[in-house]
């Protein structure tokens, strides 16, 4: 049975098409991460799956039900955020409130200890930290022992100990036989994760492929070069982006922004081909960047592997 | 933190959903520990009504010393307490909570509105009692206000019931706006029923046509029902089947802005 799905669903808010006809499955014990820039349809597309909203058109189904009716959400873990815990409440109090929904639950002591919560059993969740807060978050998530996960940005603004630790904690849920959707806009937490990656932007799925095709599609290096000329049809860059202005050197050399999957090997063909560039700089490309190819109308999706 | 695996439950739970009794006990709990963990808000609730008696009624010696008229007024204080109670804190919480990203997640609980309403009610209904506590004292040591133990239990039975549709329409208030507005049309609801309800001045006082009106208010039926317990006048033929009407009313209101609901709309 497919657990989470999504099928043809649009989603509009006000003249905002906030999801435009997407259509998503996860299977069972499947690890999907759900990547994209702010603002793209990612939690939108959480709110559907988690019954808090409903879809303008499509149909979306949860373990084989209707998200919005009550029952089909017994095996649904969600996360609060970590800012919408009730701040005058004990952490064992919020715990055992949310578990109450559940016919099998995790006792609170169990895991309270796992999260690494337990001295905390008794404070107010006011008086946690932020990083204590998330691994609250998350807890709650499993509380209910679910079938399906939806963690929508689980480690933003956590430090590595922290998001490392919670990490560990979702590949031992997706260990036993869970089934995993988390969101992210951070690269390296879909990569540390994920299995199959889907990219979102702007309410489309861009690309819905396993994770290392998807890398190899979004995981571009940027190098930057003066050079008289054009490169952007080199073999090995992806797309040409716009640098920094710089005005042309007395040589005439245009400064040039390339997008490539491996700058080592476009650098080598360069200088291997007698190219001559200078002030080189390489760096990595950030998602949003590498999300403009996919969403560069022009740019064909299959053109990756040019 | 260890990472032992927890283990998802990877047949089908042999369980359902938790029993709706149960539910809302689980969501009566959680509102009273959140109400009473600001204590300051909880006094504040339990004086009101007897500071407005204090205020209002205990220097007006005329009411005040005679036993009907002072009873009368300790019920239409009484009412408009419970009223204003349950609209403000209970209405404009709903709409407050909205606000707050918990609400949203608690949503997606495997639990209906049911549940979480009732135990909305049977909280207001608690604090109601708490706040009815000070005012019968200050009623009992000031003014000649007299009533049997029974008239006094029945007349917070009548109160009890005669929350509810307030609750409710507070609920259909706050579910179907953002915090502020729902203040206002709070402060726009309350204060006209209440006074075409006959709470402020008793309704002997009012033209026929107000009357007629009057007669159709919640306000008026509750405070009419809750003088027949305590006095034992005879209320208008009619009250049950208003406060009751209008109870199905706001239930249903209430209901439709809950499920029409879907969080704060920003993108």
């Amino acid at each position: 049975m497919t657990v989470i799905q999504v099928d043809g669903v649009t989603r509009r808010f006000g003249d905002v098409v906030a999801l435009d006809d997407v259509s998503i499955d996860v299977g069972p014990g499947e690890l999907v991460g759900l990547l994209g820039p702010n603002g793209a349809g990612k939690s939108t597309l959480l709110s559907l799956v988690n019954g808090q909203r409903k879809p303008d058109s499509g149909t979306v189904r949860l373990l084989g039900g209707d998200p919005r009716d009550a029952a089909s959400r017994i095996g649904l873990g969600v996360t609060p955020q970590e800012t919408g815990l009730p701040a005058t409440l004990r952490v064992s109090e919020v715990v055992d409130f949310v578990a109450g929904h559940f016919p099998d639950r995790v006792p609170t002591a169990d895991l309270l200890e796992q999260f690494g919560l337990t001295e905390m059993a008794r404070r107010q969740t006011g008086a946690l930290s932020g990083g204590q807060k998330r691994r609250l978050a998350v807890a709650l998530s499993l509380v209910g022992k679910p079938r399906v996960l939806l963690l929508d940005e689980p480690t933003t603004g956590l430090d590595v100990g922290a998001r490392q630790a919670l990490w560990e904690a979702v590949r031992g849920y997706h260990a036993g036989g869970g089934t995993v959707l988390l969101t992210s806009h951070y690269l390296e937490e879909v990569q540390a994760l994920a299995q199959r990656v889907v990219v979102i932007d702007q309410g489309m799925v861009r690309a819905d492929a396993a994770l290392d095709v998807i890398l190899r599609r979004v995981a571009l290096r940027q190098v930057v070069l003066t050079c008289d000329t054009d490169l952007s049809a080199w073999p090995g860059v992806v797309r040409t982006g716009t640098g920094p202005a710089v005005p042309a050197g007395a040589d005439g050399g245009a400064r040039q922004t390339l997008f490539t999957a491996d700058a080592d090997a476009l650098v080598r063909d360069l200088v291997l081909a007698d190219v001559h560039f200078r002030d080189l700089e390489v760096r990595g490309a950030s998602l949003e960047e590498a999300f403009a190819e996919m969403v560069d109308p022009d740019a064909s999706l299959e053109g990756a592997g040019r | 933190m260890t990472t032992a695996p927890q283990s998802p439950a990877a047949a089908p739970t042999s369980g359902g959903l938790v029993t709706p009794l149960r539910m809302t006990w689980l969501h009566l709990r959680f509102q009273f520990l959140e109400s009473v963990r600001i204590p300051m808000a909880v006094i504040g609730n339990m004086l009101f009504p007897a500071l407005a008696m204090a205020f209002f009624v205990v220097p007006q010696q005329e009411v005040a010393q005679n036993p009907l008229w002072a009873t009368t007024a300790v019920a239409g204080l009484a009412m408009f307490a419970v009223c204003s109670a349950s609209l403000f804190s209970f209405g404009l919480g709903v709409a407050e909570d909205r606000q707050l990203p918990f609400d949203p997640y608690v949503r997606t609980l495997p639990a209906g509105p049911g549940p979480r309403m009732a135990a909305r009610i049977v909280n207001s209904a608690i604090f109601a009692v708490l706040g009815l506590l000070p005012l019968i004292v200050v009623a009992w040591l000031f003014t000649a206000a007299t009533v049997t133990v029974l008239q006094l239990l029945a007349g917070i039975a009548v109160i009890l019931v005669a929350l509810v549709p307030f609750v409710l329409l507070g609920m259909a208030i706050g579910y179907s706006m953002p915090a502020k507005a729902a203040l206002a049309v709070v402060q726009v609801v309350l204060f006209p029923l209440a006074f075409a309800g006959g709470l402020f001045l008793p309704p002997m006082m009012f033209p026929a046509w107000l009357d007629a009106i009057s007669k159709l208010t919640p306000t008026r039926a509750a405070r009419d029902l809750l003088d027949q317990a305590l006095t034992g006048t005879t209320p208008y033929a009619g009250a049950w089947l208003v406060l009751l009407g209008w109870t199905v009313v706001f239930a249903v209101l209430a209901v439709g802005a809950y499920r029409r609901d879907e969080g704060r709309r920003f993108r």
